[in-house]
């Protein structure tokens, strides 16, 4: 077989302990987004969308739900009779196993995979993000700037360098250190996470560091300073456009809502690069006589006969009348009650909101209350942020 | 568990849909928001345990061999049967047969292969959600040679005089078939039957230098065969001209109508597109209307079926109106008792208004 020029490797095995019980079955990447995706539609996507059709996920926690999602990789054309999607869980070998016990030790234990498809990059990717890349454009970069490795960073505003990986570079883009949120930032070019490394880079340093009893086997701490430390041709990539931690609540909410807008900085909408997702083949959404909807997103196999004003439905969600869901996020085949009122809220899966009930603080600003999956909110009870 | 294998013959159907027709078959007609008329079909079959389908495609079928593909949607993409979309060309200068029976003679490869021991024959235009084991049920304990299917309808609607009633006798054995009008049993283009009988009276019909199957080989042999009747009772619509296709798709925001024929347990499936969700700006006000995905709504509208990804500008007004994929209807445009076909624009401020029983149709990519 021919090798493949670029292979992606996903980390999607991460817990997101900050997304509190919206991961307490679930990977993080699994998360909803939206109005009918998955975070890890969007890297897929951006993956098939690049030409990049090899994709190692590398799981972990809780990985039944992913599993079942990533099926045969058919969402995202990815189900390849060379290549596609392969799901990469940990593994036992002669000499012992045992879990991953950090991104980059995550990859050297599958060295064996990228082997099998002799790659000349590999693509490191996270499932926390919500962004639309061409990540093409950034391996023609890395190719002409004949780099060891690429990181893609995006500007962010100063006052909030400090809470990110920040780059410091030379003007040519050759980074020159490393700052994992430093106090006082020097640059504002935050790593998005996403790397190229030359294959034969990556193998090299990947087995150094597992040497090194030390180490805490992950990319930012230990592999980027210590190509760094040898003075390796690190560059960096500058992204422009929407890019998104969506690691807390707050900030999958706020995500979210951005989406709302009234030119979103990420289209959804865009035909050219379409973000795919396992589709549910529900039937055409139906707003009632008695429905009022106005700024919102709206799935398939919603039924509405209350208000929706600035919020996401997801599909098979039902709206009954004199119910109001404002500002809120409502993940799929959630049924809300007559007369409920919801406001700056993010309703998990399959819960059922009874009638009368009463959810979330409407004051601007305040924390976003989550109920969890399948959850039960019973008639004329009050739930706010727990 | 006896296997039924489906073959949904096209021959007959006219395109009498006007506008909708000019460039596809009925059965690629686009009905319900996101679905084209033979999703109902090809659901029902694969609802009902059939994995193995043929479409015998006359004219005009390039849109429905895009729409179906090969079967994906269904879960037809298979090793062991799936589907077959069976074009009508041959060139075997022995061939005697004629119109539908061409079909049956030339796929006969079809019947030979499938393991099924039932064939279910269907149409496009009978828009329901049924249980074809149901019928094999049925058909066994009546011990009956063909079962057709029918539905009891309550008022005679100016779409059933182009269809087939049924006289039915005792045992609910089928006396006659006729298109006379008063009667409320309407035959709905459906017939189960054991595939050895079918091969039998499709070799028997072409012998006798007949051309149609239905009417040359079961119709007119009602003396001699044993034709069941079985009544279908839930959702119907038949959607065989522009008026009853306006209808029977406004019929669907009736929310009762709506939920007899998509049930969560036996779902009608299409073609995924991959669209976003729907957006509704602020300004928007729809109400008592269905919308598919990838639509963005700043405008009003009301008693209306919106398709997959169009576009509702300022101020723009729609009424009692089916748009079809795509089309972009700009601001302040007026539409009211229109169908709109695929890709169509509307520029900014036009007026379209049809009359409540007779449509104003666009055709696919009209610019107005």
């Amino acid at each position: 077989m021919k090798n493949k020029e670029c292979v992606a490797m996903l980390l999607a095995g991460g817990q997101g302990t900050r997304l509190k019980s919206l991961t307490k079955e679930l990977a993080k990447p699994a998360v909803f987004f939206g109005g009918k995706y998955r975070i890890i539609d969007f890297p897929l996507s951006n993956c098939t969308n690049s030409g990049i059709d090899t994709v190692g996920v590398l799981t972990q926690y809780e990985p039944l739900v992913l599993n079942h999602y990533l099926g045969i990789g058919s969402p995202w054309d990815l189900d390849r009779k060379y290549g596609g999607v392969s799901v990469l869980p940990p593994y036992m070998q002669a000499e012992g196993g045992g879990w991953y016990t950090g991104t980059a030790n995550a990859i050297y234990r599958n060295l064996k995979f990228l082997h099998q498809y002799d790659p000349e990059h590999v693509l490191i990717l996270s499932g926390d993000h919500i962004y639309t890349m061409d990540y093409s454009l950034m391996l023609d970069y890395h190719k002409e700037q004949n780099a060891d490795a690429t990181i893609s960073v995006i500007e962010v505003p100063w006052e909030e360098a400090s809470r990110f990986g920040i780059m410091n570079t030379e003007e040519n883009g050759d980074i020159v250190e490393f700052d994992e949120k430093p106090a006082y930032p020097m640059s504002n070019l935050a790593s998005m996470g996403v790397y190229i490394f030359k294959w034969e880079v990556l193998k090299e340093y990947l087995t150094a560091d597992d040497a090194k009893p030390e180490s805490s086997h992950d990319f930012g701490k230990d592999i980027i300073p210590a190509l760094l430390q040898d003075e390796k041709k690190l560059k960096a990539y500058t992204f422009e456009g929407y890019w998104k931690d969506v690691g807390t609540v707050d900030s999958l909410w706020e995500a979210n809502m951005d989406l709302l807008k009234e030119t979103p900085d990420l289209d959804l909408n865009n035909s050219s690069w379409r973000i795919y997702s396992k589709n549910p083949n529900q039937p055409a959404q139906y707003l009632a006589s008695t429905s009022s909807v106005r700024n919102a997103l709206i799935n398939e196999g919603c039924k509405i006969y209350g208000t929706v004003d600035t919020s996401i439905l997801f599909y098979g969600v039902h709206v009954e009348e004199g119910a109001v869901v404002k500002d809120s996020v409502i993940m799929p085949n959630v049924k809300i009650g007559e007369n409920v009122q919801i406001h700056r809220a993010i309703i998990s899966e399959g819960s059922v909101i009874e009638d009368n009930s009463v959810i979330g603080d409407p004051t601007p600003g305040s924390e976003i209350t989550l109920v969890a999956e399948e959850g039960s909110i019973m008639a004329n009870s009050y739930a706010m942020t727990q | 568990m006896e296997r039924i294998a489906g073959i949904i013959n096209l021959d007959h159907e006219q395109d009498m849909l006007n506008e909708l027709t000019y460039f596809r078959c009925g059965a690629a007609v686009p009905f319900g928001g996101r679905y084209r008329m033979i999703d109902f079909t090809v659901s029902n079959m694969t609802n009902s345990r059939i994995e193995s389908i043929a479409v015998f495609a006359r004219r005009k079928y390039r849109s429905l061999m895009d729409h179906l593909e090969q079967g994906k949607a269904w879960d037809l993409d298979r090793k062991r049967g799936g589907l077959f979309i069976l074009p009508p060309d041959w060139n075997d200068p022995t061939d005697i047969s004629k119109g539908d029976l061409q079909h049956y003679h030339n796929n006969i490869d079809f019947l030979r292969r499938t393991s099924a021991d039932y064939i279910l024959v269907s149409g496009s235009q009978h828009i329901c959600n049924i249980d074809f084991q149901e019928v094999l049920k049925d058909h066994k304990e009546a011990d009956a040679d063909v079962t057709v299917i029918y539905k009891k309808v309550d008022e005679m609607m100016p779409e059933y005089q182009l269809a087939q009633k049924l006289n039915i006798g005792e045992g609910n054995r089928v006396e006659a078939i006729h298109n006379e009008h008063y009667n409320p049993n309407v035959y709905m283009e459906m017939f189960l039957i054991k595939k050895k009988v079918l091969q039998d009276l499709v070799e028997k019909a072409i012998a006798h230098g007949h051309s149609h199957f239905f009417r040359d080989a079961i119709k007119d042999q009602l003396p001699t065969i044993h034709v069941n009747a079985y009544e279908y009772k839930g959702a119907h619509a038949l959607v065989n001209s522009l008026e009853s296709y306006y209808r029977n798709s406004t019929n669907l925001l009736k929310s009762e109508e709506h939920d007899r024929l998509f049930k969560d347990d036996a779902p009608i499936l299409t073609k995924v597109k991959n669209e976003a969700p729907s957006k509704y700006m602020h300004g928007s006000d729809v109400k008592n209307t269905l919308v598919a995905n990838g639509c963005v709504v700043e405008g009003h509208v009301e008693d209306s079926i919106l398709f997959r990804g169009v576009k509702v500008g300022k101020g723009a007004v729609i009424k009692n109106s089916v748009i079809m994929q795509r089309c972009e209807i700009a601001d302040h445009a007026v539409l009211e008792n229109v169908i709109l076909d695929k890709d169509c624009t509307i520029s900014e401020g036009r007026t379209l208004i049809g009359a409540p029983e007779k449509p104003f149709v666009v055709a696919k990519r009209k610019t107005m």
